[in-house]
């Protein structure tokens, strides 16, 4: 099984390796004990986890009745979901949704560069004020951005309206509320990825600056050759985290857009779309299937990131 | 802005960029007086950052005081004419605010528990211990983080239906109680750590649990706390597990309650700002008088 190692690299830059080591120096066993401290556990992963997997994976080749029971159907819900062009509208808007909060983690460089100078009072405020949204319940903040993005009294189309803009009915509109829901999912997830960066800035250590600083390096220069280069598996984790939670959205679509808002068909995210057809239409047979391809796309997407490391990942 | 800076070494650098300059200051351990220039803009920016973070939560709290029509006037009411403390009350009126508020703690603390007791014993086990099948075993928990939680949520349901749960706290909780991440953050915890107290411990005659418990427990706090602080944040805020198993509004923790609060077109904005506010305060206090333990905690551990 592969999936456990490369979980392991997930382990970010600024823990300290794993270093494994092997239970004692001779190759004892510890009898029954063993059992009675993973038993517990490992029952409940079983009934909860392991067994729903491999139902899952089960149901996606069968249809049920109305009043239950499923029969078996072979790839006809794959053939139905690959010919749905609400999967491609559901997986081409999450991934606007990522595309978008991913813009957030060079800001959040920026700002975890700006909190990590020495000397700076107030820090422990701002890091607090930035940090907020991130433990904030999204269905309660999602209340509150629904009346900031209102399209007849929102307080963002007044702002805008001072520069001209006519603002949108942001959360009534296909295009504009996968945009709306993105800007909370940035404001929700930026504080985390700050606390990464700052954790990994750190990090660095300070003799490099100052090697360069007597090379003749500009500011600038050391940011790019010095900061970024060593920031880079920090960034790594935070992407990969960002990604994998982007393609999980559904609590903030959910919240901020309602759930009978017209515009939903075209404004739904992977799992919205699972939601939508496994618990609303009860179709869960179809719904198997679209959780396999969700399952899929995330297991592909997070090999690319691996895969694409190696080229600007700084690992040593 | 032209000051120039005497750096320690007699090189002088010329901070003409606000952000160059604050890069520079990332450096430690500068022996120069403090960069006047540079801390400015750094406060500069961060103030406005901070307060377009802090602007959602700070217009909340002022449309919680404010009336329906003032919410939806055209041009901003800033300021309440007169600050509306009812609204608070009459979110008991529209939600069962008080039932949901018990499920939202009690599925937070039994789940907080039961991790916490259940993820370090099997991850010490994991750590430290050797039995047959343990690699086994370990790779088959570890491959659930990478299974995303709709692929078991359809038949999640059909085993709690199975039991008769649907709706009942019992329920809502089931699941949560154990984590794979937990298991693999105690893991990974309990191998950092160093072996000659076992030994010793085991040398005077210990058995494996007063080792686990007398020494090694002790030893992993830190971690705990993290694996506390990820569990409480995830149980509280959590959408949609509980929307799927309970359907009545009192069986609900205020999480899907809120979600299931609004009305599309006929909101009453006050009640609805006042109840969303009240559902997470608690965590959003306990956040502030936490939050070192927090930011430290998740930025060490890395791990959300």
């Amino acid at each position: 099984m592969t999936n456990s190692t490369t979980r392991t690299r997930l382990v970010p830059p600024n823990a300290a390796a794993p270093r494994v080591r092997r239970g004692g120096a001779a190759a004892r066993r510890d009898g029954f004990w063993p059992w009675l401290f993973v038993l517990p556990l490992l029952s409940g992963i079983g009934v909860f986890y392991l067994w729903p997997i491999a139902q899952t994976a089960y149901f996606s080749f069968t249809e049920w009745g109305v009043f239950g029971g499923a029969t078996w159907t072979g790839i006809a819900n794959y053939t139905r979901l690959f010919a749905d062009p609400q999967l491609y509208s559901a997986l081409g808007n999450t991934l606007l949704y990522t595309a978008i909060v991913l813009l957030g983690i060079p800001i959040a460089v920026y700002i975890a560069s700006l909190l990590n100078m020495p000397g700076l009072r107030f820090a422990s405020f701002y890091r607090v004020l930035f940090f907020l949204p991130y433990v904030a319940m999204p269905t309660a903040v999602a209340m509150v951005w629904r009346i900031i993005f209102n399209g007849d009294f929102g307080i963002l189309n007044y702002v805008l309206s001072f520069v001209g803009i006519d603002g949108p009915y942001w959360t009534s509109t296909p295009g504009f509320a996968m945009f709306a829901v993105a800007i909370v999912g940035l404001w929700s997830s930026f504080g985390f990825s700050m606390i990464i960066l700052g954790a990994g800035l750190k990090n660095i250590p300070p003799e490099l600056y100052e090697a360069a600083e007597l090379d003749g390096a500009t500011p600038w220069r050391r940011f790019r050759s010095v900061t970024v280069p060593l920031l880079t598996p920090s960034i790594f984790f935070v992407m990969i985290i960002t990604i994998i939670s982007s393609f999980q959205l559904f609590d903030l679509l959910y919240a901020l857009l309602g759930s009978t808002n017209p515009i939903l068909p075209k404004s739904m995210s992977l799992v919205y779309f699972f939601y939508s057809q496994g618990f609303v239409s009860n179709d869960k047979g179809y719904a198997a299937a679209i959780a396999m391809v969700i399952f899929v796309i995330i297991g592909i997407v997070t090999l690319l990131q691996f895969r694409l490391q190696k080229r600007w990942v700084n690992n040593d | 802005m032209t000051d120039t800076i005497t750096a320690p070494r007699g090189t002088t650098t010329r901070a003409t960029d606000s952000r160059v300059t604050a890069r520079t200051t990332t450096v430690k351990k500068r022996k120069s007086p403090r960069r006047g220039g540079s801390h400015t803009i750094a406060h500069i920016v961060l103030g406005v950052g901070g307060l377009l973070m802090a602007f959602p939560f700070i217009w909340q709290i002022l449309m919680s005081l404010s009336t329906n029509a003032e919410v939806q006037s055209v041009v901003p009411t800033f300021w309440p004419a007169e600050l509306q403390w009812q609204n608070f009350a009459e979110v008991f009126n529209r939600m069962p605010f008080l039932a949901q508020l018990k499920t939202s703690v009690l599925i937070t603390v039994i789940r907080g528990a039961a991790q916490i007791v259940l993820c370090t014993m099997a991850g010490y086990a994991f750590a430290r211990m050797r039995f047959r099948g343990r690699a086994f075993l370990l790779a088959i928990t570890l491959s659930i983080l990478m299974v995303p939680s709709q692929v078991y949520l359809i038949s999640q349901y059909q085993v709690v239906q199975g039991f008769g749960w649907l709706n009942t706290l019992a329920g809502i909780v089931a699941p949560g109680l154990f984590s794979a991440f937990g298991t693999f953050l105690m893991r990974t915890a309990f191998l950092n750590m160093p072996q000659e107290l076992e030994e010793a411990a085991r040398i005077d005659g210990a058995n494996p649990w007063q080792i686990f418990w007398k020494i090694m427990l002790p030893l992993a706090r830190p971690s705990i706390n993290v694996l506390a602080i990820t569990t409480v944040l995830w149980s509280w805020n959590e959408l949609l597990w509980p929307l799927v198993v309970s359907t009545y509004s009192d069986t609900m923790p205020l999480s899907a309650g809120l979600a299931t609060l609004v009305g599309d077109k006929t909101t009453d904005y006050p009640v609805v700002m006042a109840a969303s506010l009240m559902a997470m305060a608690p965590v959003l206090i306990l956040f502030i008088v936490l939050q070192r333990k927090v930011i430290d905690g998740l930025a060490s551990s890395g791990l959300k």
